[in-house]
């Protein structure tokens, strides 16, 4: 591959890790106070599947970087300043009530469905081959959530209600789903990655049926904060929670 | 004068024997050769190697698994082991040997269904009840105890139970 791309390439999927480790790290807050037993385990499984992604995309930008692949994640989670990770606010913000976390991980994986369709085909190789594997557990994400939004959404006044706070509340921030990643211009053109904003297109053709299907309605809504440099009130607070740990005893092993 | 011996190197046959003996962190009822986690053993000079293939991205027993293979490999008589881990072609529950789904099945898990290389045309298919038999059953979570079992419950013996999922 080109020299010239990897450094962009490299910038994309730690954007792409970056969303899915601070997904992660949120839901795994509910691990032990989820609704029901079989929830709790079921969510902290998810958490760690995307934390578990996240790895193997900073592997794969590791080797893109001459960095060591297998101290690189660990460098990137637990010691870099809160300013350079670049996720969307959309995964930053609270948890909020079990209807939000749902609905979160829905439109969160129905996007991913999306891209990872288009890196699957990607021209090169091992990030098409990482896309492969990250797309066949995805499949049981989305089969779960879009289980639980329907649930919700057509269940007791009070669950459909919730429901419908939370996608008042996220839909603007998922807007910013479309927004073009680092690197993505150039990597689009040499059909290294997917057009962020086709697979936007088809998020939202399918997740706006689905969700009309449950009983929720979506209103035109101004795209939230589309630059990852900027992050929500709280980031900082998520980012010293995460990192707190490691950084009290650098390279301590248990 | 003194002569040094080299060590007789362990045999192929011999380090994959012992690698037949490490059992799954989280399913010790299989071991990792038949979960076919294990893809290749080779000698790097004095060194090693074994490659692997975990199956979910984010399974929590890497380091478990890690760690026993080298054990037992150390046991074994090898002096330098390094381990590989290997993404591509990834883990697919094909690759779980027959006599393995017996064991799954015996110790109340069932076994992943077969499928042509595309999971998803399996994913709604019956489940039976690895206690009872019968396909009467209903799924209750797409995630079990780990990333990679679900939970189901049997409509006719009642009882609850998970399957390995098909990857």
């Amino acid at each position: 591959m080109k020299q010239a791309l990897q450094k962009p390439l490299a910038q994309y999927l730690i954007a792409l890790a970056d969303d899915e480790l601070i997904l992660g790290h949120r839901n795994s807050e509910w691990t032990g106070h989820a609704p029901i037993l079989e929830e709790d385990i079921a969510f902290a499984n998810i958490a760690l599947d995307e934390i578990g992604h996240a790895r193997l995309w900073y592997e794969l930008a590791a080797e893109l970087s001459d960095e060591d692949k297998r101290t690189f994640p660990d460098k990137q989670v637990f010691f870099r300043p809160e300013q350079e990770f670049c996720c969307l606010q959309f995964v930053e913000l609270p948890k909020g009530d079990w209807a939000f976390s749902m609905l979160r991980q829905y439109l969160f994986d129905a996007l991913e469905a999306q891209r990872l369709k288009g890196l699957i085909k990607s021209k090169q190789k091992p990030l098409a081959d990482v896309a492969a594997k990250i797309n066949n557990e995805e499949i049981y994400h989305l089969r779960h959530t879009r289980a639980w939004v329907r649930r919700l959404g057509l269940g007791s006044k009070e669950s459909q209600r919730r429901m419908q706070a939370a996608l008042d509340e996220l839909w603007p921030y998922a807007q910013a789903l479309g927004a073009r990643l680092p690197g993505e211009l150039e990597l689009v053109e040499e059909g290294f990655v997917p057009s962020s904003s086709k697979a936007f297109g088809l998020w939202k053709k399918e997740v706006s049926a689905f969700l009309k299907e449950a009983d929720l309605k979506t209103q035109e809504a101004k795209v939230h904060e589309v630059d990852r440099a900027v992050h929500s009130e709280y980031f900082e607070v998520l980012v010293k929670d995460m990192q707190e740990v490691a950084q009290t005893e650098p390279g301590a092993s248990w | 004068m003194v002569s040094t011996l080299a060590p007789l190197r362990p045999s192929s046959a011999s380090i994959w024997q012992a690698l037949a003996e490490v059992p799954d962190p989280e399913l010790p009822v299989v071991n990792l050769v038949e979960l076919g986690i294990i893809r290749e053993v080779e000698w790097v000079g004095d060194n090693l190697r074994v490659t692997i293939t975990p199956t979910f991205a984010a399974c929590p027993a890497y380091e478990v698994m890690a760690a026993q293979i080298e054990e037992r490999l150390y046991r074994l008589g090898a002096t330098q082991v390094e381990i590989r881990v290997r993404h591509e072609p990834h883990w697919t529950s094909e690759w779980i040997g027959e006599e393995a789904r017996l064991k799954l099945k015996a110790a109340g898990l069932a076994p992943p269904p077969h499928h042509s290389c595309d999971f998803i045309q399996v994913l709604l298919d019956p489940v039976a009840c690895p206690r009872c038999g019968s396909i009467n059953t209903s799924l209750r979570n797409s995630f079990g105890t780990t990333p990679c079992r679900m939970i189901y419950t049997c409509n006719d013996c009642k009882e609850p139970f998970e399957q390995f999922k098909p990857l």
